[in-house]
C-alpha cells in the first residue's frame, strides 16, 4: 500500500542526501519525494511516497525520525489531507488538433502556460490519479516532454498545527503518528 | 576568548573529561596537533588508523566517557572507517576528529582530498564538514552530546585546515539550538502494566538481555525482576556479564553459537521479555520461526529498533533502567518450578563436554578460556578479537560482571581485539586487560605491538593459534564439504615477532602449561603474549546454521568423557 509522509527537517548541507542515502540502504521503495520550504526559516518539508508493507512503512517513518536533522514526522496517509501534484506537459499539436486538446484542458480544469505553433504546455495541478488521466488522454496527441513534481500534501484544518520544527513527543502524539507498536 | 579552531578542538575535549586521545597526524591536521601540547591530553600514536577507532572505542567501553580518534583527511580519514561502522553497529560513542583540506581547494580532487563526510555518513550517528570557523564551537559542542546521548554512537568531525587556523571569540555553546536532537522517549504508563500483566501471567518466560543493560546500567533492575518473578535469562554476546552467570538463573549466551537450553527455552517460552536488545540475525536464527509460541515484550530505547525484525506485543520505549524500575512496581513474586526444571533437563548436556572430551595432552582452546577465568578469578577485562575464540570466550569465561568482556558483535571486525585491548588498559590503569584474539585477527592489526611498547600499554595477548581462519574453516568443514579454500594461515614464530618489539612471551603447546603462562603474564609487570598453539580443527558447538531456526543445531558430537584415555583428570 502507498503512504504519504510528511517530514520536517533542518535546512543544512547534505540532508537531503542523508534522507536519500537512508532511503536507499534500507531498502525503502520511495515512488516519489518532494522538498521545500516550510513556513519556518531554516526548517524544509519533505513529502515523499512510500510504497510497502506496513512495517517498511514504519520503519520508513521511525528511521526519518531518528536522524539528527530531521524535526518531525508524520504519516498522512489516514488523516484528511489536500494532496496534490503538479505537473508540465509538453502536448504536439497543430491547427487541427489544438482545439480539442484545449478542450481537454478545459474539462481538467487544467492551464495552457505555453502555446507555439506545433505544441502547447499544459500545467495541470491535481491528484496523481487525476493528473495521470489527464497524461493519458494527452498522450493520443503526442507527449514532447512531462515533468512531475511527485506527491506533496497537507492535512485539513486544526490551526494547532503550525508546529513545524518543534520536536517535542508531544507535538508527534498530538499528530497522532503512532508510536512504539 | 580568542581561540584559533585548533584550540576548539581541544578546549571541547577537555571540557568533556577526556584525558586520551588517539590518532595520527597528517598534512591537513597538522594545526590541530600543533596546538595539542598545551592541553592536559595524552596522545598515543598509533601505527594504523583503525587501531586508532578501535582504542577509541576499547577508551570508551571502560571509562563510560566519548572515545576520541584523531586522522588526518584522505588516507587516514579512510582508514578510520571500520571502526566507525563497529562503533555504529555496537552502539559505542566515540568522536572522531579529521582534518580536510582546506575550503578553497574542497571539490577539486586535491591532494589526499575524500568525501569524508558523504564515505562515513551511513556508518555514523551524524557528521559535520565544517568549512567555517563559526560552525565549529556548535559543531564539536554536538558531537560529544549525539555520540552519549540516548543511544550512542560515532560522530565524525571533518574539520577544513584553514578553519582550524582561523580565529574566533569562542564560548563554550552550553545550549545547543539544534530542533532534531531527540531526546530518549519516555514510556507510556499503559505499556508498562501491559508488559507487567504479561510477565505476572506467563508461565513459561524468558528474558533476553542485551547490550542496552550494562548500558543503561540496569543490572540491579534486571536482576531484582529475575529473582522476584523467577525468569531464566538468556544474553545476547554484548549482554554477557549484565546479570551474573554464577547465578542460578542465569544461561548464558543464546542464539548461533549459544549453548542448547539457552535456544531451547526461547522457542519454548510462552513469554519473551527482550532487553536492551535488537533481535540480530545471530540472536533469532530464521525469524518466521523465532520464538514461534511467544508473546514478545521489547525494552527499547532506539524506537526504529521495535518492530524493526520482530514485532511485539508490547513495546517498553525507553531507557531499560526507568522502564524496568516501573515495571517492577507491577510484577508479583513468581515460581516457575516446572519450567526451570524443563529447561535444566535441556542443560544436561552442556559446555563442559567440550573439555571432557578432548584427549589430555592436546590443547583446546575452550580449556584455554576456562583457565583464563579461573587465572583470574573473573577479575579482569578480556578483550576479544572474532571468530571462533570469541564464541569459545563467550562460552567458557564465566561473565559475573558487566565490562568484563569487550568484543566486536554487531560488525564482526577482524582486528578489533588488540587495538580495543590497549584503549581498555589506558582507561583503566592499574586493572588486567587480555586481549584474546585469533592467528588471523592478530595479523589483521599486530602493527600495534610497537605502539603498546612506545607507550608502556600493559595489556596482555593470547593469540589463539590454531593454523586456520578458524570460523571460516568451521562453515567450510560443515557445509562446503570441507573445501578449505582461502583459510589454512601461516604464522610468524610469535615468540621472535614479540621479541623483535622486546614484548616477552610464551608459547604454550599443552594443556599442562596453560595455569602457569596465565599466572607469568598476569604477574609481569607490563605487556606479555602468550601463543596457545592449540588443536588445528576444533568446532565451536552448539551451532545454528544459518538460516536455520534457533532450535534446529548442530550438537557436540560423541558423549561425555570425564576422564581423559590415560586417566589423568583435567586440573581445571
Amino acid at each position: 500500500m502507498k503512504h504519504t509522509v510528511v517530514a520536517w527537517m533542518e535546512d543544512r548541507p547534505g540532508v537531503l542526501t542523508r534522507v536519500t542515502s537512508l532511503f536507499r540502504r534500507r531498502g525503502f521503495n520511495i515512488e516519489s519525494l518532494a522538498v521545500g520550504h516550510s513556513e519556518t526559516e531554516g526548517i524544509s518539508r519533505m513529502t515523499f511516497v512510500v510504497s510497502g508493507d506496513e512495517r517498511m512503512v514504519d520503519q520508513a517513518v521511525k528511521q526519518l525520525e531518528k536522524q539528527v536533522d530531521v524535526t518531525r514526522v508524520e504519516d498522512v496517509t489516514n488523516q484528511p489531507a489536500v494532496v496534490r501534484e503538479l505537473a508540465l506537459v509538453k502536448v504536439r499539436t497543430d491547427a487541427q488538433t489544438r482545439a480539442e486538446v484545449m478542450q481537454i484542458v478545459d474539462i481538467y480544469r487544467a492551464q495552457i502556460v505555453d502555446v507555439a505553433l506545433d505544441s502547447l504546455v499544459i500545467q495541470a495541478i491535481g491528484t496523481e490519479d487525476r493528473v495521470d488521466s489527464l497524461v493519458e488522454l494527452l498522450s493520443a496527441f503526442g507527449v514532447v516532454e512531462m515533468v512531475r513534481t511527485g506527491r506533496v500534501a497537507m492535512t485539513r484544518g486544526r490551526a494547532q498545527r503550525g508546529l513545524n520544527g518543534q520536536p517535542t513527543s508531544a507535538a508527534v502524539k498530538a499528530n497522532g503518528r503512532k508510536m512504539g507498536i | 576568548m580568542e581561540r584559533t579552531g585548533a584550540q576548539i578542538v581541544w578546549e571541547t575535549i577537555v571540557r568533556e573529561g577526556i584525558d586520551t586521545v588517539f590518532g595520527y597526524p597528517g598534512g591537513a591536521i597538522l594545526p590541530t596537533y600543533d596546538a595539542m601540547p598545551a592541553y592536559p591530553v595524552r596522545h598515543i600514536l598509533v601505527r594504523h588508523e583503525q587501531a586508532a577507532a578501535h582504542m577509541a572505542e576499547g577508551w570508551a567501553r571502560v571509562t563510560g566517557k566519548v572515545g576520541v580518534c584523531i586522522a588526518t583527511s584522505g588516507p587516514g580519514a579512510t582508514n578510520l572507517v571500520t571502526g566507525l561502522a563497529n562503533a555504529m553497529m555496537d552502539s559505542i560513542p566515540i568522536v572522531a576528529i579529521t582534518g580536510q583540506v582546506a575550503t578553497n581547494l574542497l571539490g577539486n580532487d586535491a591532494f589526499q582530498e575524500t568525501d569524508v563526510t558523504g564515505v562515513t555518513l551511513p556508518i555514523t550517528k551524524y557528521n559535520y564538514l565544517v568549512t567555517d570557523i563559526k560552525d565549529l564551537p556548535e559543531a564539536m559542542a554536538e558531537a560529544f552530546y549525539i555520540a552519549r546521548t540516548g543511544r550512542p554512537g560515532p560522530v565524525l568531525v571533518d574539520i577544513c585546515k584553514d578553519v582550524q587556523n582561523a580565529s574566533i571569540d569562542w564560548v563554550y555553546p552550553e545550549t545547543l539550538h539544534r530542533p532534531g536532537l531527540h531526546k530518549a522517549p519516555r514510556p507510556e504508563p499503559n505499556a508498562v502494566v501491559a508488559a507487567a500483566d504479561l510477565i505476572n501471567a506467563a508461565r513459561r518466560p524468558v528474558i533476553i538481555a542485551g547490550h542496552g543493560v550494562s548500558m543503561g546500567h540496569a543490572e540491579s533492575e534486571l536482576l531484582e525482576l529475575v529473582e522476584r518473578a523467577n525468569i531464566p535469562v538468556v544474553s545476547t554476546l554484548l549482554g554477557l556479564g549484565s546479570m551474573p552467570e554464577t547465578h542460578p538463573l542465569a544461561m548464558g549466551m543464546g542464539g548461533m553459537h549459544g549453548e542448547a537450553a539457552t535456544n531451547h527455552a526461547i522457542q519454548e517460552c510462552d513469554v519473551l521479555i527482550a532487553i536492551g536488545m535488537r533481535f540480530d540475525d545471530r540472536v533469532t536464527g530464521r525469524l518466521d520461526q523465532f520464538a514461534p509460541n511467544a508473546k514478545v515484550i521489547h525494552y527499547e530505547m532506539d524506537p526504529s529498533e521495535v518492530g524493526k525484525n520482530v514485532k511485539p506485543t508490547v513495546a517498553v520505549l525507553g531507557d531499560c533502567r526507568v522502564t524496568l524500575a516501573a515495571t517492577l512496581q507491577h510484577i508479583q513474586p513468581n515460581n516457575h518450578a516446572e519450567w526451570l526444571a524443563t529447561i535444566q533437563n535441556w542443560q544436561s548436556t552442556t559446555r563442559e563436554v567440550d573439555i571432557a572430551n578432548a584427549e589430555v595432552d592436546e590443547l583446546i582452546p575452550p580449556f584455554v578460556m576456562r583457565q583464563l577465568w579461573h587465572s583470574t578469578k573473573g577479575n579482569v577485562t578480556v578483550v576479544t578479537d572474532v571468530g571462533q575464540h570469541q564464541m569459545w570466550e563467550a562460552q567458557y569465561f564465566t561473565h559475573t560482571k558487566p565490562g568484563q568482556l569487550i568484543t566486536s558483535g554487531g560488525l564482526g571486525t577482524m582486528g578489533f581485539g588488540v587495538p580495543a585491548a590497549m584503549g581498555a588498559a589506558l582507561g583503566n590503569p592499574g586493572h588486567v586487560v587480555w586481549a584474546i584474539v585469533g592467528d588471523g585477527g592478530f595479523q589483521q592489526t599486530l602493527q600495534e605491538l610497537a605502539t603498546i611498547v612506545q607507550d608502556k600499554i600493559p595489556v596482555k595477548i593470547g593469540i589463539i593459534n590454531n593454523g586456520f581462519l578458524g570460523m571460516v574453516r568451521q562453515w567450510q568443514q560443515f557445509f562446503y564439504e570441507k573445501r578449505y579454500a582461502g583459510t589454512p594461515m601461516l604464522s610468524p614464530d610469535y615468540m621472535k615477532l614479540a621479541d623483535a618489539y622486546g614484548i616477552p612471551s610464551l608459547r604454550v603447546t599443552t594443556n599442562d602449561q596453560v595455569a602457569d603462562a596465565f599466572r607469568q603474564a598476569n604477574e609481569h609487570d607490563g605487556p606479555f603474549l602468550v601463543e596457545f598453539r592449540v588443536k588445528e580443527e576444533v568446532n565451536v558447538y552448539p551451532m545454528v546454521a544459518p538460516g536455520a531456526a534457533i532450535g534446529q543445531m548442530i550438537r557436540r558430537p560423541g558423549p561425555a568423557v570425564v576422564q581423559g584415555p590415560s586417566g589423568v583428570q583435567p586440573s581445571w
